[in-house]
């Protein structure tokens, strides 16, 4: 959170109140009281999770994965704790699963 | 640089880019975020987004602060298809005129929740229909005011606690009928009317891409589960969205050129009892209550069932 004194005072602000685009907004960890953890073993790459995340939380990559089965995927999904707000959808909706919500301590 | 709107095929034809990105301050688990990010996945970056106010302007767009990656506009709560009418009017004018490449695809897109549509927004949203504009207009309907508290629209369902409709002896949540918003745009003869349900993403998102490809105004009328508002857990809000087809109290289908297409049939419906148990809205139902929505709702099958020419909703499980 920005202190009060960092904010711009109205003659500071641009005309019409518009925001700058793009600026990465604060982050939501603090909302959070379980926290989204993925099984790399268990995923099937549905791309579910990624799709259905209301804050764009879980992050989708070219990263290669081999499973202890000796399967190989070319893609990879990693949550991004700060935007996460731990909601549980991603675990309640994967087909397999391989998301578990874990106490924040 | 032209863009053109692609029909997804599968969930892999969807860009692994955000232009709705994370940070916003939308409730954890409200399916507004799923709606609006697969929307943009499927405009892409050429698009301009004209917002009414509520829960999803407010959350999205705290002063210095923006979710979107695209132009966006945030108007009054009663005017999104006047002032994305007026944005489309003057792109014709600027590509008329050399300023803007005239082949240059610019998806204009309307987003207001059910407040701001079926109520406050409609005479701007029934001009922008009839008026013809080049319009994707996206309603996401959570069925009250929920930005200001949970107030009663003209969507809110029969039976459903707000906090304009309490519960108590004499009143027992709302007792209309939610408003047919579809039949409404159907009257405009407009080229696409459709409505969707996050839970089934890629016919969502299809939808999504078709009403983008036509050249006209179209309609898109998704269910939007709310947490706080219906009172569930976060973590259900699709499941709830699924329960929804699947009990027939919500149906995905479309308007072609006025040709109606169900997009997800069920042949086996659950009795909504599914549906209503997990929502604290409808926590205060009694039995004989309960009977009385089902009943609805079975007239309601029957009726399109007779208007598609064949079983596409079939008996209740
Ligand atoms: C003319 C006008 N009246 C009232 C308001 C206050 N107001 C802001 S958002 C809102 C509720 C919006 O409800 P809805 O369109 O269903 O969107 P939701 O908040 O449910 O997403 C209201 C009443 C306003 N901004 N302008
Ligand atoms: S818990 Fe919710 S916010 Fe976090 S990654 Fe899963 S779906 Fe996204
Ligand atoms: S929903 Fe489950 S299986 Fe699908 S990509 Fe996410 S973690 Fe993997
Ligand atoms: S009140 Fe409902 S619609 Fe509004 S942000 Fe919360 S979950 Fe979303
Ligand atoms: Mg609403």
């Amino acid at each position: 959170m920005k202190s009060r004194e960092s904010l711009p005072s109205w003659y500071e602000l641009p005309i019409g109140g518009i925001s700058r685009p793009n600026i990465t907004p604060e982050s939501k960890a603090g909302w959070r009281f379980e926290k989204p953890v993925i099984d790399n073993e268990k995923c099937i790459r549905c791309r579910l999770c990624f799709l259905y995340c209301p804050d764009a939380a879980i992050v989708e990559s070219d990263e290669k994965y081999t499973t202890k089965t000796g399967k190989t995927y070319n893609v990879s999904y990693k949550i991004n704790y700060y935007f996460c707000k731990g909601c549980g959808i991603c675990a309640e909706e994967c087909p397999v699963k391989a998301i578990t919500m874990v106490p924040e301590v | 640089m032209t863009v053109n709107i692609r029909i997804p095929r599968t969930v892999w034809d969807l860009p692994r880019e955000d232009y709705f990105v994370g940070g916003h301050n939308l409730c954890a688990g409200c399916t507004a975020g799923t709606i609006v990010r697969n929307l943009l996945k499927v405009a892409g970056p050429n698009t301009i987004v004209v917002n009414a106010t509520g829960c999803l302007e407010v959350s999205t767009s705290l002063f210095p602060f923006t979710s979107w990656k695209v132009p966006w506009i945030h108007i009054a709560f009663e005017n999104a298809a006047a002032v994305a009418s007026g944005v489309e009017a003057a792109i014709k004018v600027l590509k008329e005129k050399g300023k803007i490449d005239p082949n240059k695809k610019i998806n204009i897109i309307a987003i207001g929740g059910d407040g701001g549509t079926f109520d406050i927004g409609l005479q701007a949203l029934s001009g922008m229909l009839e008026r013809g504009h080049n319009v994707l207009y996206v309603v996401y309907d959570n069925e009250a005011y929920m930005n200001t508290g949970i107030q009663r629209s003209g969507a809110t369902p029969y039976k459903a606690w707000t906090t304009t409709t309490p519960v108590g002896t004499i009143m027992r949540g709302e007792w209309r009928d939610k408003k047919d918003i579809i039949g409404i745009a159907l009257a405009h003869k407009v080229p696409y009317i459709a409505t969707a349900n996050p839970a089934f993403l890629l016919d969502m998102d299809k939808k999504f891409a078709k009403a983008l490809q036509i050249d006209g105004p179209s309609l898109i009328h998704v269910l939007m589960a709310c947490t706080t508002g219906w009172r569930f857990d976060p973590k259900l809000g699709i499941k709830i969205s699924k329960l929804a087809v699947e009990t027939a109290v919500w149906v995905n289908l479309e308007y072609n050129y006025g040709k109606l297409e169900v997009t997800t049939p069920v042949p086996k419906r659950k009795h909504v009892r599914e549906y209503l148990k997990l929502q604290g809205r409808y926590s205060h139902l009694t039995e004989e209550e309960i009977n009385d929505i089902q009943e609805r709702i079975n007239r309601k099958v029957e009726e399109i069932n007779r208007a598609v020419g064949k079983e596409v909703i079939g008996p209740l499980a």
